[in-house]
């Protein structure tokens, strides 16, 4: 094994970077297609994607490769995401958290109680978008499915997207609250001082295994 | 297609008011259809065909008179034939001219995401500008009567126009025109009312004593509307839905979801931006570096 970096801890492999950035790409046309869709007022973002036929066309294969590259990452994150006693604790004190005070915290794991949190909600939403983007795909699936279940479909797609952007918002701003993550996603290392300050069992667990 | 179009009173996925200045003064458009005039000639479907140039594709008998077994892209309107057997033993043939019911609400106009696919003129007429029309369906999805079809061809919605080509320069729609027997008749609504409650007092006369005009209040009033010999039971016109309305699934999912959720993602961006700008980012200093470095040491002292 190589001498440990004093400077740079590693957090993302390049694979696990650019599969993550494969599902943040798709995800941002996705929910822009899907929003041109969902509400008159955006529907000139349908002009990014080339007018509302094409918005209409490429909508569900860019979900579908949303979903399949985020199914392939949660595989991989899946262990490190359950929930345990002191992320709860962790959530428990919220004001905390927002506030920046993290020295009465819990110690925290490679990932945070909001990152397992949210890591759950993408991947119902995602089971739910899926299974109703499928319903109503008119194209190919939709004459497989009664009036009513494409109807019901309709509402829990617009209902889990509607969640799925509201979480990847606050993702996205967490990233640029707590600095120093977004270089972990882009170039994959952190400071040993930005995992022992947000991270500290992780960071113990690291120390342990060199 | 939109010939003028100073009378729109609706159009899909629009805020604002389109140019409405014409309004039909001298009333609302209908279509009447008298079932119990209707001899299942389908002179009315070949018509539409003429009128609308379109042709279907020769399908297959599916055990009954339909033909074709369903409305499709290439037919706008299909003679739908049911037999019933009343309480008296006697067979009953009742005949219905399945097609775009234009109601007054349209569901297809509310689930529409594509502004102007669907347009709704002053005089009643609900029609499609597939022009506008991007393929999605939801227009499928809001009708309460299963009319729209998706062309294979080309992945847009067709339906009914009520000819509004013919109705803009004064004609009835084609297949009035066609019709034998005057089973279908066209005129302003009020009139056409009229002329139902006489049509219906003279079937009461002849023993049809639940005979009467469907005009589905559930979708505020249609402009094609059916004299039926037992307006009690609907159903029996193959599957004339009884109470027809836009689907409240629909309703919330066109309606008070759309504003919700983008007031929601909005707020919820304004307030991660109120938030880095009142408490700030969270940033790893000097001090936690230096504490991750002794505790390093420390681990580093202790595996040697």
């Amino acid at each position: 094994m190589s001498p440990p970096n004093v400077d740079r801890i590693v957090r993302y492999t390049a694979g696990t970077r650019i599969n993550h950035w494969i599902v943040a790409i798709s995800f941002v046309l996705v929910a822009l297609s899907g929003l041109a869709l969902f509400h008159p007022a955006l529907f000139w973002l349908a002009d990014l994607f080339g007018g509302g036929p094409w918005t209409r066309i490429l909508h569900p294969f860019i979900g579908c490769v949303m979903a399949a590259a985020f199914y392939l990452l949660c595989v991989k994150v899946w262990r490190d995401n359950y929930l345990q006693d002191r992320d709860w604790t962790w959530l428990r004190r919220f004001n905390d958290v927002v506030a920046n005070r993290e020295k009465d915290l819990p110690d925290v794991g490679r990932y945070n109680g909001g990152q397992k949190l949210l890591f759950f909600i993408l991947v119902v939403c995602l089971i739910v978008l899926v299974l109703s983007g499928i319903a109503m795909w008119r194209v190919y699936f939709a004459e497989f499915f009664s009036v009513g279940v494409i109807r019901a479909a309709s509402l829990l797609h617009a209902f889990f997207a509607f969640v799925l952007i509201f979480a990847i918002i606050i993702h996205v701003y967490a990233g640029i609250w707590v600095k120093g993550s977004i270089r972990a996603m882009t170039r994959g290392w952190v400071s040993p001082g930005w995992a022992w300050k947000h991270h500290r069992a992780w960071f113990r667990e690291v120390g342990k295994s060199e | 297609m939109p010939l003028q179009s100073l009378d729109i009173v609706r159009r899909s996925a629009t805020t604002l008011p389109e140019p409405e200045i014409r309004g039909a003064h001298t009333g609302q458009v209908a279509k009447l259809i008298d079932t119990t005039k209707c001899i299942g000639c389908k002179a009315c479907q070949v018509a539409c065909m003429e009128w609308n140039d379109l042709r279907d594709d020769i399908g297959t008998c599916t055990g009954h008179y339909d033909n074709p077994s369903d409305l499709s892209e290439h037919s706008w309107t299909l003679m739908r034939f049911a037999e019933y057997e009343n309480p008296k033993g006697d067979l009953e043939w009742l005949i219905r001219k399945d097609g775009c019911m234009h109601c007054e609400d349209p569901g297809c106009l509310k689930a529409c995401p594509s502004p102007g696919a669907i347009v709704q003129y002053a005089n009643g007429i609900v029609d499609f500008h597939e022009e506008n029309c991007i393929g999605c369906g939801y227009c499928v999805t809001g009708c309460p009567f299963d009319v729209p079809r998706i062309s294979k061809k080309d992945k847009k919605a067709y339906k009914c126009t009520l000819c509004s080509d013919r109705v803009g320069v004064g004609l009835e729609p084609a297949c009035v025109k066609a019709c034998p027997t005057g089973a279908i008749v066209f005129g302003s609504k009020e009139d056409m009312q009229e002329h139902a409650a006489e049509r219906i007092e003279d079937l009461k006369s002849r023993g049809f004593d639940q005979a009467g005009l469907y005009d589905p209040a559930g979708v505020g009033g249609t402009h094609v509307m059916y004299v039926l010999h037992h307006a009690d039971q609907p159903a029996l016109y193959s599957d004339l839905p009884e109470n027809p309305r836009i689907s409240p699934t629909v309703r919330l999912w066109k309606g008070a979801a759309k504003p919700l959720a983008l007031f929601a993602m909005a707020a919820t961006a304004a307030v991660g931006f109120l938030h880095y700008i009142g408490i700030g980012p969270n940033e790893t200093d000097d001090g936690d570096e230096e504490a991750a470095r002794r505790e390093m040491q420390k681990s580093r002292e202790k595996m040697s």
